[in-house]
This record gives C-alpha cells, sequence and structure tokens, in this order.
C-alpha cells in the first residue's frame, strides 16, 4: 500500500470563499422558497401556542375537506390520463404517422404558447365558448338544433374543469413527448418488419413499452400540474366547485374560518401529493432518459 | 400503412378542433357587445378602462422589475457554480425546480404568515415592501425557466478558459460577468425574460393574495361582473402570450444564424 497524500493545507481556506459567490442566490432561496415552505410544514403540525399537535392534520379528514381533496385528485388524475393520452396520439401522428413535416414545427411553437396560456384568460375563452350563451353552445343550437345545457352540461362542474384543464395539459404533454418519440431508432421498427410484425404490434410490442417510464413519468407531472392550479378554476368557478386549492385560497383570505392551522394542514396536504407526484416523475424521467438518444 | 396515415390525420385534426374552437369563441365573443352585430366596443370599453391602463402597467412594471432582478441573481450564481462548485450543481439545480413542486398558493401563504407585519422582517407592512415581496415571488416562479435557460445557455462556451483569459488581462468579477459572460449567454437570458414576462402579467394568485392590484386580479374581477370585456381581456392576454414566444424564437433564430456566420 502507498501512502496516501497529506491533504492540502490551501483547501480549508478557500471552501468559505466558493461559497461566497452563491450566497446571494442562497439566500434568496432560504427566504422566499425554503422557509416559508418550511413555516407551513410546521404550522400544520403545531398549536398556535407552538406545541406539537395532530389535530391540524386529522382537521383535514372531516367531510367537506377530504371531499374537496377527494375531487381535485379525481380532476388530476382525469386530467392528466386524457392529457397523456391525447398528447401521445397527436405527437405520435406529427411525429411517426407521415404527416407533412412543417406541421410538426407548427404543432410545438403551438404546444409552447398553449401550455403558457393558463390562469383567468384559458377560463375566459372556455365561458365563451361552451358557456350558456357561449360560441360552440350557441352554434350547436341554431345550426344543429342541439341543446348542450338541456343534456345536463355545465361548464361550471367537474365535467367543465376537466375539459378546461385538458388545455394546457395536451400541450405540455406534446412537448414532453414528442423528444421521446425521436428518440425511437428507425432500426427498432425497421427489425420489427423484418421479424414480421404488424405496425400494431410493433407499437404494442416494441414503442410503447420504451415509452412506458416517460408516459408514466409525464402523467405524474400533469397530476401535480392541474393539482395545484388555481387561477383558472377561480375564474372559471368563482368558488362554487370545491377544490382543494379554492378551499386553501378561501381559507387565506379568511373567509371561511379563522383557522390559520388548518390552512397549514391543508396546504401541507397539497404539498404532499404534488411532492410525491414529482418525485414519481423525477425518478422516472431519469429512468426513460436511458432510451433517448 | 395507408391506414396509419388516416388515423394520424384524424387524432391532428381532432386536436386542432379542441385547440382552436376556444380560441374562435373567445374572439367571435368579444366582438359581440353590440346587439345585433359585430364591433370592437368590448375592446373599446377595456381600452379606454382607467383601472385596465393601472393594473396592467402595474404588471408590465412588476415584470420588467422581476426580470432584471431574475438576471442579477441567475447569472452570477450560475456562472459561479460552473466556475468554483461543479459538483454542487445538482443541489442548485434541485432548488431551482422547487417552486414547480410546491404550490405557488403554499408558498405565498408562507410569505403572509412569515413577512406580516408583527414578524421579525414586515414587508407586507408598506405598499413598497408588498410590491418586493410579490417581485421575489415572481422571481420564485420564474426560477425554474430562468435558471435552465442561462445554464444551457452557458453549456456552449468555456467558462473556465474564458475566465482565466479576462483575468489575466486583469479583468475584475464584475468586468467578466459584465461584459464577458452576460453578452455570451445574451439568447439565453432574453428567452428566460420573455417567458418571465408572459407569467407575470396575467399571475393572479399572488397578486390576489398580497393584495396588489395587478392585471390577474383585475381580470378576475372583470369576469365576475362584466360580459363582453372578459373575452376581449382573454384575447389581449393571448396576444402578449404569443407575442413573448414569438420574441424568444426569434432571438433563438437570429443567435443560430449569427453563430452560422463566425464560423
Amino acid at each position: 500500500m502507498t501512502d496516501l497524500p497529506p491533504p492540502k493545507a490551501g483547501r480549508r481556506v478557500s471552501l468559505p470563499l466558493n461559497w461566497f459567490g452563491v450566497a446571494p442566490f442562497l439566500l434568496f432561496a432560504l427566504l422566499f422558497l425554503i422557509l416559508p415552505t418550511m413555516h407551513i410544514v410546521l404550522g400544520a403540525f403545531r398549536t398556535p401556542a407552538g406545541d406539537f399537535t395532530l389535530a391540524n392534520i386529522r382537521g383535514i379528514f372531516t367531510a367537506s375537506i377530504m371531499n374537496a381533496f377527494w375531487i381535485s385528485i379525481r380532476i388530476s388524475l382525469l386530467t392528466a390520463f386524457l392529457g397523456c393520452v391525447a398528447g401521445f396520439l397527436i405527437a405520435a401522428a406529427v411525429t411517426r404517422g407521415g404527416l407533412p413535416g412543417p406541421l410538426r414545427g407548427a404543432l410545438l411553437t403551438f404546444s409552447g404558447v398553449a401550455s403558457n396560456f393558463a390562469g383567468v384568460p384559458l377560463a375566459f375563452a372556455f365561458i365563451a365558448t361552451l358557456g350558456r350563451l357561449g360560441f360552440l353552445t350557441v352554434i350547436l343550437r341554431e345550426w344543429f338544433g342541439f341543446n348542450l345545457y338541456g343534456t345536463g352540461f355545465n361548464l361550471i362542474s367537474f365535467l367543465g374543469l376537466t375539459l378546461t384543464y385538458l388545455y394546457f395539459q395536451i400541450p405540455l404533454m406534446i412537448l414532453i413527448v414528442t423528444p421521446a418519440l425521436d428518440g425511437l431508432k428507425r432500426e427498432w421498427k425497421e427489425a420489427a418488419e423484418t421479424l414480421g410484425a404488424t405496425g400494431a404490434q410493433y407499437w404494442r410490442m416494441v414503442a410503447l413499452p420504451v415509452l412506458w417510464p416517460s408516459f408514466l413519468g409525464t402523467f405524474a407531472l400533469l397530476f401535480a400540474n392541474s393539482f395545484g392550479a388555481v387561477a383558472t378554476a377561480m375564474a372559471l368557478t368563482g368558488s362554487s366547485l370545491s377544490i382543494v386549492p379554492i378551499i386553501l385560497f378561501a381559507q387565506i383570505r379568511g373567509d371561511v374560518l379563522q383557522d390559520p392551522h388548518l390552512g397549514y394542514a391543508i396546504a401541507f396536504g397539497m404539498i404532499l401529493l404534488t411532492g410525491i407526484a414529482n418525485l414519481v416523475y423525477i425518478v422516472l424521467r431519469t429512468r426513460a432518459e436511458r432510451w433517448v438518444k | 400503412m395507408r391506414s396509419a396515415k388516416i388515423w394520424s390525420w384524424i387524432a391532428f385534426a381532432a386536436g386542432m378542433l379542441y385547440f382552436f374552437l376556444p380560441l374562435i369563441g373567445m374572439f367571435e365573443f368579444s366582438l359581440r357587445a353590440r346587439r345585433g352585430e359585430y364591433s370592437f366596443d368590448a375592446y373599446a370599453s377595456v381600452l379606454g378602462d382607467p383601472q385596465f391602463r393601472a393594473t396592467f402597467g402595474y404588471s408590465v412594471l412588476m415584470a420588467l422589475f422581476t426580470i432584471i432582478f431574475g438576471i442579477l441573481l441567475v447569472v452570477p450564481t450560475v456562472f459561479w457554480v460552473r466556475l468554483k462548485l461543479p459538483r454542487w450543481r445538482p443541489v442548485i439545480e434541485f432548488i431551482t425546480l422547487l417552486p414547480l413542486v410546491i404550490p405557488p398558493i403554499v408558498i405565498v401563504f408562507g410569505y403572509i404568515r412569515l413577512y406580516n407585519t408583527s414578524s421579525w422582517l414586515p414587508l407586507t407592512g408598506t405598499a413598497m415592501g408588498t410590491n418586493l415581496l410579490l417581485m421575489f415571488g415572481y422571481t420564485m416562479l420564474a426560477l425554474p425557466y430562468m435558471y435552465r435557460a442561462v445554464d444551457t445557455g452557458l453549456r456552449t462556451i468555456d467558462v473556465q478558459t474564458l475566465t482565466e483569459a479576462a483575468q489575466s488581462l486583469g479583468a475584475g468579477w464584475i468586468t467578466i460577468l459584465a461584459r464577458l459572460i452576460l453578452p455570451n449567454v445574451l439568447v439565453a437570458v432574453l428567452s428566460g425574460a420573455f417567458l418571465t414576462f408572459a407569467i407575470v402579467i396575467g399571475e393572479f394568485v399572488l397578486a390576489a393574495l398580497l393584495n396588489r392590484p395587478a392585471f390577474g386580479p383585475y381580470m378576475v374581477w372583470m369576469g365576475a361582473n362584466k360580459a363582453y370585456e372578459p373575452a376581449a381581456l382573454a384575447v389581449i392576454a393571448f396576444v402578449v402570450t404569443w407575442a413573448c414566444m414569438a420574441l424568444i424564437q426569434l432571438v433563438t433564430r437570429l443567435s443560430a444564424h449569427t453563430r452560422a456566420q463566425q464560423r
């Protein structure tokens, strides 16, 4: 065994200096990202006097709040699922389906815009289209004699919110899945065809298993994306539909209950769910990247 | 093979129908303000509203300050991490991704509790302090995009060699950052800036909960009180978003062009 070289003496001195360069960033992250979040998480387990308690967490398990979580989870699961499927079909059509090349660039640019066109204006666009006097509602009634609202449809509902959320979910899926689709090598398809596979067999037995991790990962990301969305829901429904972010909003504004610690607990529940979803995304994303390139 | 192509066209057409109907709907609706005929009355009413001008101006100003502060915060950090702390890059990157993990409504809840009038840093006590807090909040929202953009921009240049060359010519840190690093990542910084603008201009939750007169809360208020004006506002917001994305494409394409010429 050879002797280890002695530790360098200068290293100890230079370390704090090196950290000095990122100090402003770390201070910013601490003050405006980490401490506020910690405050909420700790507050969820504290009484107003500062003692440890589980009563706030238990407060979530009341019927009205559980119900809100349940609606939020269902909307997020449904829009993530539909967003994944629809986004995949559209992206696959453009990258693999033999459509003219320029459509691809146009679709990606549009997806970039649409995934950022969320929030309040998006809600207005859907009210103007599918509201009681909306563009599509009127056209269906006057041209086709079909009374949309006669069928029990209402934009301010589970279904309406789902339809609206898809407007930013689908483009996000398109943006993420297109590179993954590009990563499918031509050789795989040729090899499958040489072995006598049909187009459907190729997709089912080669392409989809390769894409699967990136599929599930994006599903998790879309779930978190719609779970935290507040502005679209607020502008669309006012506060008539109780989903978690709207309840938390009302709680913070102080129009409902004057118990900030219950608010902490609700916020903690939100962090927990979006945190898990994002963790799933990150893990699956690194697995998916093995195949791309 | 032919059937695959037909299915592709069907999927694409269905997607386009879904994407374009709301856009057409919002535009058509915004023209309906006058009974029986199409007009731009809703736009005139919105643009003539002093509240619109005040809130839109406020949000534009907030966006500009956020962009400046974001650049000052992110560019030196990315540079320094690449130069001196490459091992810590994953950690810093993870921190910049946190705003995508933690819902903004939760973070702003933390702000309100942490920086209220009875705390050690009573930012919400004054209008100016609240503006400052809102700007920090917006910087936080834009952090994932800004950091990613600048980091990708710096990847293409050899930071180590360039910095040593500048230092041997006698340049200080400020000179290196302002005259060497910033020009090299200008395209990335501009992309990040336009995206920040698009995010800040229509943002609702932070502005509403911090009680600032921004464009987002104004839009929600209009939505609750007017019929056709909200559609006009949505069209305006959509145009702003498009403009930001178009500018990003433009600067990226221009830079690719000049790079190709230099070679």
